[in-house]
């Protein structure tokens, strides 16, 4: 894969957030290849579908493996990968459509689990890709292909939802900020256990929300976004709910777990337990003789 | 006395009063003094209750099938008395448990008092043991077959070991006389002919399982379902430590994706399953097919559609298998036939999953699953194991460019690119152009060609008319093939585990038959269909009631078929 393919004709629509959070990503990926001394190819972008999910084709600079699969599968993608393998460091790049539509019912068991990967999520409250119909981050009453009299349902709230279902890291980013948030992935990354950085990425077609996010002090619009204070411990769960729940977009590392123990390492307790039998062995355990 | 040369035997009752246990014993039993056996399980879809029964065949020969009619039918109710005595051959003989229910004797049934007579032993659980002492009896067992059998089972080195024999050992004299005194016999069974290789006495589902591993599986995820279930639990138990991985998924579609993972991070991966899992896979196996994942997908099949028939067996899925996902794919299918080739037929299907790089079906059936049986024990020392070609070259590699099955590139190693579920060019990047679409299809189909080599039975190869059973059908079939011979029917025999591809060869003897009759258990008659697409003049024998085929309905369905033609056609 490489951005200088010819034949690659895919294109993020001018101003997309997107383009940013690849930005980001490329730090983040740079850095832990620093960090950790490993080389890119042991790195393993999984993509959902969407928008989002091209970015395993646009990246950059030095090539990491990737895996671009089926709409709302990327955690199973890369429970597989990362218990197959669990030396590479995995990392999932997918939109509010794909990771909290069809892709729901894989958050709480992965989180639970606390499988050892990193979830960029793209979160532009549309499905940009098939022009602009509703996500589950669509506020209540928006008015889209899909709901042409106004959202009747309610607005998903992310953050909480990682919260509730357990995951052990959870940050929250915007894809104007690239440096900031390249270092909320480069912590996500180096987290052992199920990390996700949810990041407020804008459709520049569909839902251009920057002004709203950003605020506009000429039209005296207050940002919705805004940056988590430093004295926010985010070991602290209650203070982490209370951060969630202060209204508009909290940015920062909202919640980590401290003494995160992955599924790799739990894995390999349970199995102390276990004897390893050859197969010759088994099959003595299915033997008997004819007297 | 009546000499046989097998005897079959019906445990019928409710769910858990161990049905399954004391017919699987009576097997066990049976092959440790050197006879054959083969059981056959069916029960409701339910932890306790329902009727549940176990048949038992023991024979002097290897048992193909589980036998057409009962020589004994243990009733543990009323209910099983009624259900099942229809089955009992003319001279057989109804055991019954007259704590439940009283017969007026009738010539050929009579009533033990099976828990009293097995709590009088001071083991609550002995009960059983009183029934197969009574079945010892009526075949003119020696005492010391299943006494031997309990000494064996029960030596496990806890501190009661002692006490649980004797009281078993009691329980079986104590259904011994009560079979005496019922004056009832059935004969006495051939003296067995001890075989001179080793062998193990175990389930289809377990022995597949051993397969994988043997094969390499180093990476299992499965959710739990009806008949599949008993593989999962192997894998748990015994695919452990470093560079393994065996997890129970919290769906069937998390199960396909986290295999297609392992299988692109290289691992060898697998699954198992039954129609509905099949059902919630099909997009992850599309996705396995377009960008060339090797892993397997085991099938067992149950009675379907939908929620279906659970715990019954069907061939029902054949169609499923083939094309499993939308779009153009057509997966390749091991269809095992027997206990044993289920060892091998797992590692055949590692290997074809490794050498085309793609999803592999391996479809089993519930009778298959669930049946124990006495068989060779598989020689490791005969098992070739192939892996993925791996690439090892420089970065810049095209991944998808050859026309066929080419190097794959590992997370890790050079090469890195993306294994694209979209269409894609040779690098893996998306792409709608014509050109690439046409390449790309071509590409993933021909890799099928790798698969065409594989072997196949063939018996009176001149008859132009020829039998072709496949998957758990193959004994009842195989027992009526060799009465069919008996009674002079010119008929030929095929037989391959490896439906899809065919091995060419093959394909090429089925074209020049004039008939090839195809038994399976499902209504549309799904692999004739499919032998038809390929120019073979097939026609199917289709059962479907969850049970399986008995010999004499085979018999008698390729007789018939046979002289029918013979009456319309010149030759046969």
């Amino acid at each position: 894969m490489t951005s200088k393919n010819e034949e690659y004709d895919f294109k993020w629509c001018p101003g997309c957030g997107d383009f940013g959070v690849r930005r980001s990503l490329e730090y983040a990926v740079a850095d832990w290849i620093t960090q950790s001394g490993e080389p890119i190819e042991n790195t393993v972008i999984v993509a959902g579908i969407g928008c989002s999910g091209n970015m395993v084709h646009l990246l950059e600079g030095p090539q990491p493996f990737g895996i671009h699969g089926i709409h709302g599968r990327t955690l199973p993608i890369s429970f597989g990968i990362k218990m197959g393998r669990p030396e590479l460091n995995v990392v999932i790049v997918a939109g509010d459509g794909d990771f909290l539509s069809i892709g729901m019912e894989h958050i709480a068991p992965q989180a639970q689990r606390n499988l050892n990967v990193t979830a960029i999520i793209m979160d532009n409250a549309v499905y940009g890709l098939t022009k602009g119909q509703s996500s589950p981050t669509t506020s209540l009453g928006v008015v889209t292909p899909t709901t042409p009299y106004g959202k009747v349902e309610g607005a998903l709230n992310p953050l909480d939802l990682y919260l509730t279902l357990g995951a052990t890291f959870i940050a929250s980013g915007i894809s104007t900020k690239i440096r900031p948030l390249g270092n909320l992935m480069s912590q996500a990354m180096h987290h052992p256990g199920f990390a996700i950085v949810h990041v407020q990425s804008p459709c520049t077609t569909y839902n251009d929300n920057y002004e709203i996010l950003k605020g506009n002090p000429k039209k005296g619009m207050a940002p919705v976004a805004w940056d988590i204070p430093a004295e926010h411990d985010p070991s602290d769960r209650a203070a982490a709910h209370a951060v969630i729940h202060s209204g508009g977009i909290p940015l920062g590392v909202v919640y980590r777990q401290e003494n995160s123990k992955p599924l790799d390492k739990r894995m390999g307790e349970a199995w102390a337990k276990a004897r390893s039998q050859t197969v010759e062995q088994l099959l003595d355990t299915f033997g008997f003789k004819v007297s | 006395m009546e000499r046989k040369k097998d005897f079959v035997v019906r445990f019928a009752g409710e769910g858990g009063q161990g049905m399954v246990t004391a017919g699987e014993g009576l097997a066990q039993a049976a092959a440790q003094v050197g006879y054959h056996a083969q059981t056959f399980s069916t029960f409701p879809s339910q932890i306790e209750g329902g009727p549940t029964w176990c048949q038992t065949r023991i024979a002097i020969t290897p048992a193909l099938s589980a036998g057409d009619d009962l020589d004994v039918l243990v009733a543990f109710n009323h209910e099983a008395y009624e259900g099942h005595r229809g089955e009992v051959r003319e001279g057989g003989v109804i055991v019954y448990n007259s704590e439940e229910f009283q017969l007026e004797p009738d010539g050929h049934s009579f009533g033990m008092r099976f828990e009293e007579l097995g709590k009088s032993t001071g083991n609550p659980r002995a009960s059983n043991m009183v029934v197969l002492g009574a079945i010892a009896h009526l075949v003119n067992w020696p005492q010391s077959y299943l006494q031997n059998f309990v000494k064996a089972r029960f030596n496990r080195g806890r501190a009661n070991d002692q006490e649980i024999i004797d009281s078993n050992i009691k329980a079986l004299s104590l259904g011994e006389e009560a079979a005496r005194a019922s004056g009832f016999n059935l004969g006495e069974l051939d003296p067995p002919v001890k075989p001179k290789y080793t062998q193990v006495m175990i389930k289809g589902n377990d022995v597949l399982a051993l397969g994988a591993v043997a094969a390499g599986v180093e990476v299992f995820v499965g959710y739990p379902i009806s008949p599949a279930t008993t593989i999962l639990v192997f894998m748990e138990r015994n695919l452990t430590g470093p560079g393994r991985f065996v997890y129970q998924a919290s769906s069937e579609i998390e199960s396909i994706n986290a295999i297609v993972g392992a299988g692109f991070a290289g691992k060898k991966a697998m699954t198992s399953t039954s129609g509905p899992g099949l059902s919630l896979m099909s997009e992850g196996i599309g996705m396995a097919w377009m960008a060339e994942i090797p892993l397997v997908i085991v099938d067992a099949q149950r009675g379907g559609p939908a929620t279906g028939l659970p715990t019954k067996t069907e061939q029902s899925d054949f169609f499923a298998a083939l094309h499993p996902a939308h779009g153009d794919q057509e997966l390749p299918i091991i269809a095992p036939g027997t206990v044993e080739e289920c060892f091998y037929a797992a590692i055949a299907a590692v290997n074809w999953a490794e050498r085309y790089q793609g999803p592999v079906i391996l479809l089993t059936d519930q009778m298959l699953s669930e049946r124990a049986q006495n068989i060779p024990r598989p020689d490791l020392g005969k098992v070739v194991v192939e892996n993925r070609l791996v690439y090892r070259g420089n970065n810049g590699y095209l991944r998808y460019e050859a026309s066929t099955a080419s190097p794959m590139p590992l997370p890790g190693g050079p090469g890195s690119y993306v294994a694209n579920a979209s269409e894609h060019d040779p690098m893996g990047d998306t792409t709608h152009r014509p050109d690439r679409h046409v390449q790309m299809t071509e590409r993933r189909f021909s890799k099928l060609k790798l698969l065409q080599d594989s072997t196949y039975e063939a018996k009176h190869r001149e008859a132009p008319v020829a039998v072709m059973p496949w998957g758990g059908s193959k004994g009842s079939m195989e027992e009526a093939y060799d009465v069919l011979m008996a009674q002079g029917e010119r008929v030929g025999w095929y037989y391959t585990m490896f439906l899809h591809p065919l091995p060419a060869k093959l394909l090429e003897e089925l074209r020049q038959k004039e008939l090839v009759l195809v038994p399976e258990l499902n209504y549309l008659g799904q692999f004739g269909s499919y032998l038809r697409s390929l120019g073979v003049r097939a026609e199917s024998i289709t059962q479907y009631t969850g049970l399986p085929f008995k010999v004499r309905d085979l018999v008698n369905q390729v007789t018939e078929r046979v002289r029918a033609r013979r009456g319309g056609m010149v030759r046969v």
